[in-house]
């Protein structure tokens, strides 16, 4: 577990250090949200219906922005070579670079969505059930994500490759995502649409892993 | 640098190994023994296979044929405790820029669970005047020299090491040479690969490529 941690700790310090990832993630997230209400024109109405799905959605290709980093710089420096013989299993290792994207990614995007939704005339009942979505959401987001950067290590074009390899993938997620908001906005238990998505995380954090320490042993032949 | 056997004898064996990289055959019918204290020399020229034979034996790229064994076993039986025994340097120095050169190396060293401190390590390879600058300042040979102190952080019985003496300077060398002889003296086997002449004692060469 303390190399485990101590991966964690360099990634996230690795993050803060470069400062700007976190942040234009962020920003892409609520710039490109904020485009929808000039495209649409001003209906208020027509922007509270469909404000959440546009929140899921953003936040879904934000996740995809750093994606294709996520294992390219430790591929180019070497250090990929080195945590491959290193005692931490290449599974664990994968994992600690998925929990570090959700960090810097899927929680700021969580702290985010609230500013989004505002911008976005979101129901005010809606604002809890959007977050515990989300929260349900970006987890299997980056873990998919993490897979899908795995997959396309090393490929030219490899940043574009992710985007049609991993979008098709982000589909159940959004449905079921907003099949959540969308029972609490007709007043009806979420309650279905929330268990499938905790177990689709669950699902991807038993299998991803290793999934993507297939992927990376290929990579490092 | 003590490495204690454990139980049988350190010897690491290939016994007709070949390797394929993108439908070439580098190399093939590769047998070596090595034993404590031992050093193999790969020689040859760029492109013969010096690289991925050193990968091969890290473990990260599988044979196509042949059968590598440590400890009179496969390697493929256990291969955690393989990877235990072995500090695998290859050409590049696994340095994150934006980092310390210091948190660099405290970040290898817990990961490894290292055994000397981190200060220790960079005072052997005479990186510590450095230590507090970022890694984006070191120039190629302080780079080559972080590499190596990465070996030192815990003492294995294997070192692989891929062109270890590139852009070192005469002192970075012959620091290079020192620490692999030290290496040796304490029962570690090495397989260096180099093309310059890298004036190893005793070591077994093995050249690869100019066949096929």
């Amino acid at each position: 577990m303390n190399a485990f941690s101590a991966l964690l700790r360099r990634d996230l310090r690795l993050g803060f250090r470069q400062g700007i990832d976190a942040l234009v993630v962020v920003l892409f997230f609520l710039a490109a949200g904020a485009l929808f209400p000039f495209a649409l024109g001003p209906e208020p109405q027509l922007l509270a219906r469909i404000a959440a799905g546009i929140v899921m959605a953003m936040a879904a290709l934000a996740s995809l922005l750093s994606l294709d980093r996520l294992f390219a710089t430790d591929l180019e420096d070497g250090s990929l070579d080195a945590l491959a013989l290193s005692p931490l299993s290449l599974e664990l290792v994968a994992l600690a670079k998925v929990l570090s994207h959700w960090l810097m990614t899927g929680l700021p995007l969580l702290v985010a969505a609230p500013v989004l939704g505002l911008l976005l005339n979101l129901p005010t009942a809606l604002y809890p059930i959007l977050l515990l979505s989300l929260l349900a959401v970006t987890p299997a987001l980056s873990l998919l994500g993490g897979l899908g950067a795995a997959l396309t290590l090393g490929a030219r074009r490899g940043g574009l490759l992710l985007a049609f390899v991993i979008l098709p993938l982000f589909i159940p997620i959004l449905i079921l995502g907003m099949g959540a908001v969308s029972a609490s906005a007709q007043g009806t238990s979420p309650a279905t649409a929330l268990e499938l998505l905790l177990a689709l995380d669950l699902a991807c954090l038993a299998l991803v892993p290793w999934a993507m320490a297939m992927a990376l042993r290929q990579v490092l032949r | 640098m003590g490495t204690k056997p454990r139980g049988i004898e350190q010897v690491l064996i290939a016994q007709d190994l070949a390797c394929r990289r993108a439908e070439r055959l580098l190399f093939r019918n590769l047998n070596f023994t090595l034993g404590s204290g031992q050093a193999l020399l790969l020689r040859g020229p760029n492109g013969s296979g010096k690289s991925s034979l050193l990968r091969l034996l890290a473990g990260l790229l599988p044979p196509e044929e042949g059968t590598l064994s440590w400890r009179g076993r496969p390697v493929s039986t256990d291969r955690a405790q393989y990877r235990g025994d072995l500090a695998y340097l290859g050409h590049l120095d696994a340095l994150k820029p934006q980092l310390l050169v210091r948190e660099n190396l405290d970040f290898w060293a817990k990961l490894i669970g290292a055994t000397v401190p981190v200060e220790n390590a960079l005072a052997k390879v005479g990186l510590t005047a450095c230590a507090e600058f970022p890694a984006q300042q070191l120039s190629a040979g302080q780079r080559r020299r972080f590499g190596l102190a990465r070996l030192l952080l815990k003492p294995v019985p294997i070192w692989l090491l891929d062109e270890p003496s590139t852009a070192l300077d005469a002192a970075g060398q012959k620091l290079a040479l020192d620490l692999i002889a030290r290496h040796r003296a304490a029962g570690g086997l090495a397989v260096i690969s180099s093309h310059d002449d890298l004036a190893i004692p005793q070591a077994t060469s093995l050249q690869l490529g100019g066949g096929s």
